[in-house]
């Protein structure tokens, strides 16, 4: 047997079992809306542990991580202090907002500002903005699986029907097992992806340099400005580091489908577990950094940086262990989509179709609506990811600069009372067009700043300027908010 | 559920400190520690650090079954 057709066969297995596990968790169970999106709010410590992990450690983590190692150097090191920051600010907002979710039966991102802000149009508005940006990150996850498939195959599969093929899988299971199905199938992609991830990031030093000391002083004596910022790069200095930690770290879980996962936990005090217990998961990253750098000294002249931990593996370890990496890869990237899909379908269906087109809709229809846009999604990243050749890279940082600007709506909402529906209506269009005008013309970074912190910074200061100048919503209302209805019976003001 | 406390508050802020504004202070290859360049034993550090100062943010903010007895005993 050829090695190609070795690795193939272990990816197709892997990838098949991980299917079946995610289509078996859903089976004999009544799959409403309710549990279909948040699996009927009963997840403990241990599931909620393993969507969020599987939904965080994404094919960036794998692919991406060591590929800006390889390419750029000592920026991808806010990817490092970026990890641990988001599960701090987790701890602060996430079981506010599992409360307000539990309270209201809260599904999605947009029911939240639904209930926040009593306004259908701003609710719409940020599904339009949340579906728009899970759209270039499906579009990753596919193109991730792509490359791998091609790879591991030693480029006798093109990554065409790889992809249709790996998103038929997932869009299956998606209907039939929702959030479920999704948790499950996170425990064999998540064993995987730490054994390999630890395996291939000791083995490689080791085997090369004879252990991560010696790499790093020859990398040392070679490539000394590799190693410090801004690395290869000319403008990802310490400013661009400290406002990109800050904005990718404070809005994270602005990502509608991180926003949303948080409503499955049983209780707030899992969250505030999960957010102490999580830093030690990212263990895993240095290790993929590892092996990029390793690449910088052993695979010189790479022309996509994307692809060094996958050659890396291919020039370094039999086939049959380049088939396991390319299946924890491949699962990796079909877990990551299958929440995007769920996140994104439930979102249009509830927040954007029903009550702008068909406010009469039953749940039972919104459940199906949701479902038949899972096939919609699905075959637009296809199309996209088949067709499309902007560079991935700069679609999924303007998506992120696009969440990000729901973060002052938010936690304003979650902590202050003198916050009013049109002051965040109009910072968020506002961060909206500035992070859009700034990256679509390729001023990111703007003066050595993150240009989606510009944006972000700018849309807090309307906010608040535009809140103060407008009247706060009838009283009573400010009720719908766990902390700030509490804060009623004490003389402690808000936060404004 | 109520305000964070404003200890838990400033336990959340040692990690920014730490690996965020003080970027210039750490990000450089000398002193090597374990064979690795500071700035990335640095951060590797704190990802084992984070979770202790949010281990004792958690413990201002939930505090568990044990405690709350004998706060209850000793009333």
């Amino acid at each position: 047997m050829s090695r190609s057709v070795v690795a193939l066969t272990i990816i197709f297995g892997i990838v098949i079992v991980g299917s079946a596990v995610a289509f078996l968790a859903g089976f004999r169970r009544k799959m409403d809306l309710e549990q279909w999106t948040v699996g009927g709010r009963g997840f403990g410590l241990v599931l909620v542990w393993l969507l969020m992990a599987g939904e965080i450690y994404t094919t960036f983590t794998f692919l991406g991580a060591s590929g800006w190692a390889y390419s750029r150097g000592a920026p991808i090191l806010f990817n490092l202090a970026q990890a641990p920051l988001m599960y701090v600010v987790s701890f602060f907002i996430l079981p506010l907002i599992w409360e307000v979710g539990r309270k209201y039966r809260l599904q999605t991102q947009a029911d939240f500002f639904q209930v926040r802000y009593a306004s259908t149009y701003l609710a719409a508005f940020v599904a339009l903005v949340g579906v728009l940006c899970l759209i270039p990150y499906l579009q990753l996850q596919l193109t991730g699986l792509g490359l791998i498939v091609e790879v591991a195959s030693f480029g006798g599969i093109h990554r065409t029907p790889a992809m249709i093929t790996a998103f038929a899988l997932v869009a299956g299971f998606v209907f039939a097992s929702g959030v479920r199905g999704v948790a499950w199938v996170s425990i064999i992609k998540d064993l995987l992806l730490l054994c390999t991830a630890v395996f291939v990031g000791i083995a490689v030093p080791h085997i090369y340099f004879g252990g991560v000391g010696p790499m790093f002083a020859a990398l040392a004596r070679t490539h000394p400005t590799h190693l410090v910022m801004p690395g290869a790069t000319k403008s990802f200095g310490h400013t661009w580091f400290i406002s990109t930690v800050l904005m990718t770290s404070l809005t994270f879980y602005m990502w509608p489908h991180y926003f949303a996962a948080s409503f499955t936990a049983r209780s707030g005090k899992i969250l505030r577990r999960n957010a102490v217990l999580m830093p030690l998961y990212s263990i895993t990253t240095p290790l993929m950094l590892f092996v990029g750098l390793s690449a910088v000294l052993v695979l010189p002249g790479l022309r996509d940086g994307d692809l060094s931990l996958l050659t890396m593996v291919q020039k370094t370890f039999p086939a049959w262990f380049l088939g396991i990496v390319g299946g924890a890869g491949a699962l990796t990237a079909m877990v990551a989509a299958a929440i995007q899909l769920l996140t994104g379908a439930t979102l249009y269906a509830k927040n954007l179709f029903r009550p702008m087109l068909a406010p009469g809709m039953s749940d039972h229809q919104v459940a199906m609506i949701a479902k038949i846009m899972v096939l919609v999604l699905t075959l637009g990243a296809l199309v996209l990811a088949v067709y499309s050749s902007i560079s991935l890279v700069s679609l999924l940082l303007l998506g992120y600069a696009g969440v990000a600007q729901l973060f002052p709506g938010v936690v304003l909402g979650l902590y202050s009372r003198r916050v009013t529906t049109s002051g965040v209506f109009a910072g968020m269009a506002a961060g909206i067009c500035l992070a859009a005008f700034l990256m679509l013309t390729g001023r990111d970074p703007y003066f050595g700043l993150n240009a989606g912190f510009i944006a972000l910074c700018c849309n807090f200061a309307l906010t608040g300027v535009i809140s103060l100048l407008t009247p706060v919503h009838a009283a009573g209302f400010n009720e719908s908010l766990p902390l700030l209805a509490a804060s009623d019976s004490a003389d402690s003001p808000g936060l404004l | 559920m109520k305000r964070p406390s404003l200890g838990a508050l400033l336990l959340g802020l040692i990690p920014f400190v730490a690996t965020c504004f003080s970027v210039a202070l750490w990000d450089r290859v000398d002193p090597m520690v374990l064979g690795l360049p500071f700035n990335f034993f640095w951060l590797i550090s704190w990802l084992l650090l984070t979770p202790v100062c949010m281990w004792g943010a958690y413990r201002l903010e939930e505090p568990s079954a044990s405690d709350t007895r004998r706060k209850e005993g000793a009333d």
